[in-house]
């Protein structure tokens, strides 16, 4: 037996719908046990590509091996490797927390002993233990969500998707969520989960970026924000947040500029210039109170913003 | 086998908890079979009618007399003028008139040919030509009658030549009650209509849910998953096929006159065709909206006027019939006709049974490769 260190390898995987290029020749690897986070704005190609790893579409072009298995010569042997969470609710709202589990699970194939004992770790992981006669419909969304994903592993695939798992559910459950996610990752399991949330991709070991369809940025989240932003950002808070970044985008030494609350984020295309160049132009020259200048270490918010407007010009 | 097992409990589960779906199915035939059995009556049984007497003499009151007796007229009103008349034909208050000319009884004793008017409220040609026949059945009797009084009295021999008089002997239905002609056909409408909108729903309401995905990314086959909405489907199918069928012969007094056991297997094959259409149905719909009105509109509208069950096949023009040759609807009230009037079974029905089995084994093949398609 081979050792496979690399769960899911994509090569070119392309998806065309029509003349729409939705998916434009995306390349990535995803080593065993690691999460995995899949980012880029709604409509950005993201659900598309999953859904060319599970099966669900068919590739116009390219292929990709989950667990070993390619998706376009070996279809049946991938959906044995995997699980799958969609950002729809996908258990039957009309059936009860255990009939739940026991259609999956016989659909699985699940039988006797095996059964048994994977109906009870799906309950504790639920935190629905002693709950399994309630209709599915009356749960709460964030405990819906874990027993969704509960069942979607309920086989122990090596490999689970899950596709914007935690959209609209709240910032309590979300956490819980993530402990759940870390604890399958732990157990060996790989992880690919997209998001839009950026504190979520911090759990992730590494990411990718996707943008229109192309992959932009790969790597861990400190690597992105050392990588891909090279140039000095500042901090600034000031009396007249708009005002002060009107004035301020209209300088050379000025690159991106976005606002934070009642900061302003600005990305020096200039590394030589700094406070006193700011304090300069906003207090000496058009009278706006500054409270502080701090140079900071980008967020992943900023680092995506750098990214996908040094990419909107790339494209145009 | 234990994933389609697990299937059909699921299934089963679903409809239990689908307290809508339920009444649907089990409610609706009930009161469509109660109401179309009453309600689908094309029999004649009491004519309104309206005098107008012109003569008022002996003989007119003798002749009136005879629609009296005869049990299909109700004299409800007589009418002193042919405005009187009109009248209470506009108004709809009765559906014939006969006009009685003065004169009647004098110019019968002058043996001279007497003609009696009748105005008829012709909107429903059905009821108008059956009280057409009663009336010209009653005329022909009372105008024998007098010539063979007159011959009596006076001696004369008019030309009444020996006349023939059919007998009549009705089969398979002899009361002529249009309901049970009627009542089989709604069985099969009824049918009909259960399994398709159970299956086209089924498949699309998972699809709006999103759990079709999620089950198209686990090994399910796709003809596990088909068997495992047929099966509950067609068990559900059945249940409503016997409770119509005990509320046929308890509730309406039609009898069974075939073998009820090959009534159910043509039943089975009728099926066959039905969840093959829903399932085709569920491959060209996004919604459940959209696969409700493909269903009403595509499948189940023609079915039901052009399968003979609402109007006779033969009085349709030649293409028309032609395209009845497509509808397993027609074959199967063919047979359930057949088997419940006339009580006759495989060795007069084979080719209807064959051909049935024929097109539900062919739609029901033609959707599973549509629908797998779809789903890898």
């Amino acid at each position: 037996m081979d050792i496979q260190m690399n769960s899911i390898e994509v090569k070119d995987l392309t998806k065309q719908f029509g003349s729409f290029t939705a998916v434009d020749k995306v390349s990535f690897t995803v080593k065993q046990g690691e999460i995995f986070g899949f980012l880029g704005a709604n409509g950005a190609g993201k659900s598309t590509t999953i859904r060319m790893l599970i099966g669900i579409l068919e590739p116009t072009s390219g292929d990709a091996l989950v667990g070993g298995y390619s998706i376009m010569k070996q279809p049946d042997k991938v959906k044995t490797q995997i699980g799958y969470m969609s950002q729809k609710f996908s258990l039957y709202n009309d059936l009860t927390v255990e009939e739940n589990i026991r259609f999956f699970a016989g659909v699985y194939g699940l039988t006797g002993k095996k059964y048994e004992e994977r109906k009870k770790w799906v309950l504790k992981v639920a935190n629905l233990e002693g709950k399994e006669k309630l209709l599915t419909n009356s749960l709460p969304g964030g405990i819906k969500q874990r027993l969704a994903l509960g069942t979607a592993v309920i086989h122990e695939p090596k490999i689970v998707f899950l596709d914007e798992p935690t959209s609209g559910v709240d910032p309590v459950s979300r956490r819980n969520f993530w402990d759940l996610i870390n604890d399958l990752s732990a157990g060996g399991t790989t992880v690919l989960v997209t998001t839009h949330y950026l504190d979520e991709a911090e759990f992730c070991n590494d990411i990718i970026l996707i943008n229109a369809g192309r992959l932009i940025a790969q790597g861990n989240a400190k690597a992105l924000k050392t990588n891909y932003i090279k140039n000095t950002i500042l901090e600034i808070e000031s009396d007249r947040v708009v005002d002060s970044m009107g004035i301020l985008e209209k300088e050379d030494w000025v690159g991106e500029t976005s606002i934070f609350g009642n900061s302003i984020h600005i990305i020096l295309n200039d590394n030589a210039k700094g406070e006193a160049d700011v304090r300069d132009i906003l207090t000496t020259k058009n009278s706006i109170n500054v409270h502080r200048v701090d140079k900071i270490v980008p967020t992943l918010e900023d680092v995506f913003i750098h990214l996908l407007e040094k990419d909107k010009t790339n494209v145009s | 086998m234990k994933t389609i097992y697990e299937f059909i409990i699921k299934e089963l589960l679903q409809f239990k908890r689908d307290k809508k779906m339920r009444a649907v199915v089990f409610m609706a035939p009930i009161l469509q079979l109660i109401l179309l059995g009453y309600a689908a009556n094309m029999d004649v049984d009491i004519v309104h009618t309206a005098i107008f007497d012109q003569d008022k003499t002996a003989t007119s009151r003798e002749f009136i007399k005879n629609f009296e007796e005869s049990g299909y007229f109700a004299i409800d009103y007589y009418a002193s003028s042919y405005e009187d008349a009109t009248e209470l034909i506009d108004m709809g208050k009765t559906i014939v008139v006969i006009v009685i000319p003065k004169d009647f009884e004098k110019n019968l004793n002058r043996r001279e040919t007497v003609s009696v008017q009748t105005l008829f409220e012709g909107s429903d040609g059905n009821t108008s030509s059956i009280a057409l026949g009663y009336i010209q059945g009653i005329t022909n009797r009372f105008s024998k009658k007098i010539v063979t009084e007159t011959r009596d009295k006076y001696g004369v021999n008019l030309a009444l030549s020996g006349s023939l008089t059919p007998e009549v002997r009705v089969w398979y239905n002899p009361e002529m009650k249009t309901r049970n002609y009627m009542v089989p056909g709604i069985m099969g409408v009824i049918l009909m209509i259960t399994t398709l909108s159970l299956m086209s729903m089924a498949v699309v309401r998972e699809r709006e849910i999103g759990t079709l995905e999620q089950l198209i990314v686990t090994p399910i086959k796709s003809y596990q998953l088909i068997l495992g909405k047929l099966i509950p489907f067609t068990m559900i199918g059945f249940i409503v096929l016997v409770i119509v069928m005990l509320i046929m012969t308890q509730w309406f007094g039609i009898v069974v006159r075939g073998n009820p056991l090959f009534l159910l297997f043509t039943a089975l094959l009728f099926v066959l065709s039905n969840l093959g259409l829903g399932l085709f149905i569920s491959t060209v719909s996004k919604t459940q909206q959209q696969a409700m009105m493909a269903s009403v509109f595509a499948v189940m509208m023609p079915m039901i006027y052009l399968s003979g069950f609402a109007f006779p096949i033969e009085n349709m023009p030649k293409v028309v019939q032609y395209i009845t040759h497509l509808l397993p609807l027609k074959y199967f009230i063919t047979i359930l006709r057949g088997i419940v009037l006339k009580g006759i079974g495989f060795s007069a029905l084979w080719v209807e049974t064959l051909i049935l089995f024929g097109m539900g084994a062919g739609i029901l093949i033609i959707s599973s490769l549509r629908f797998s398609k779809k789903v890898e």
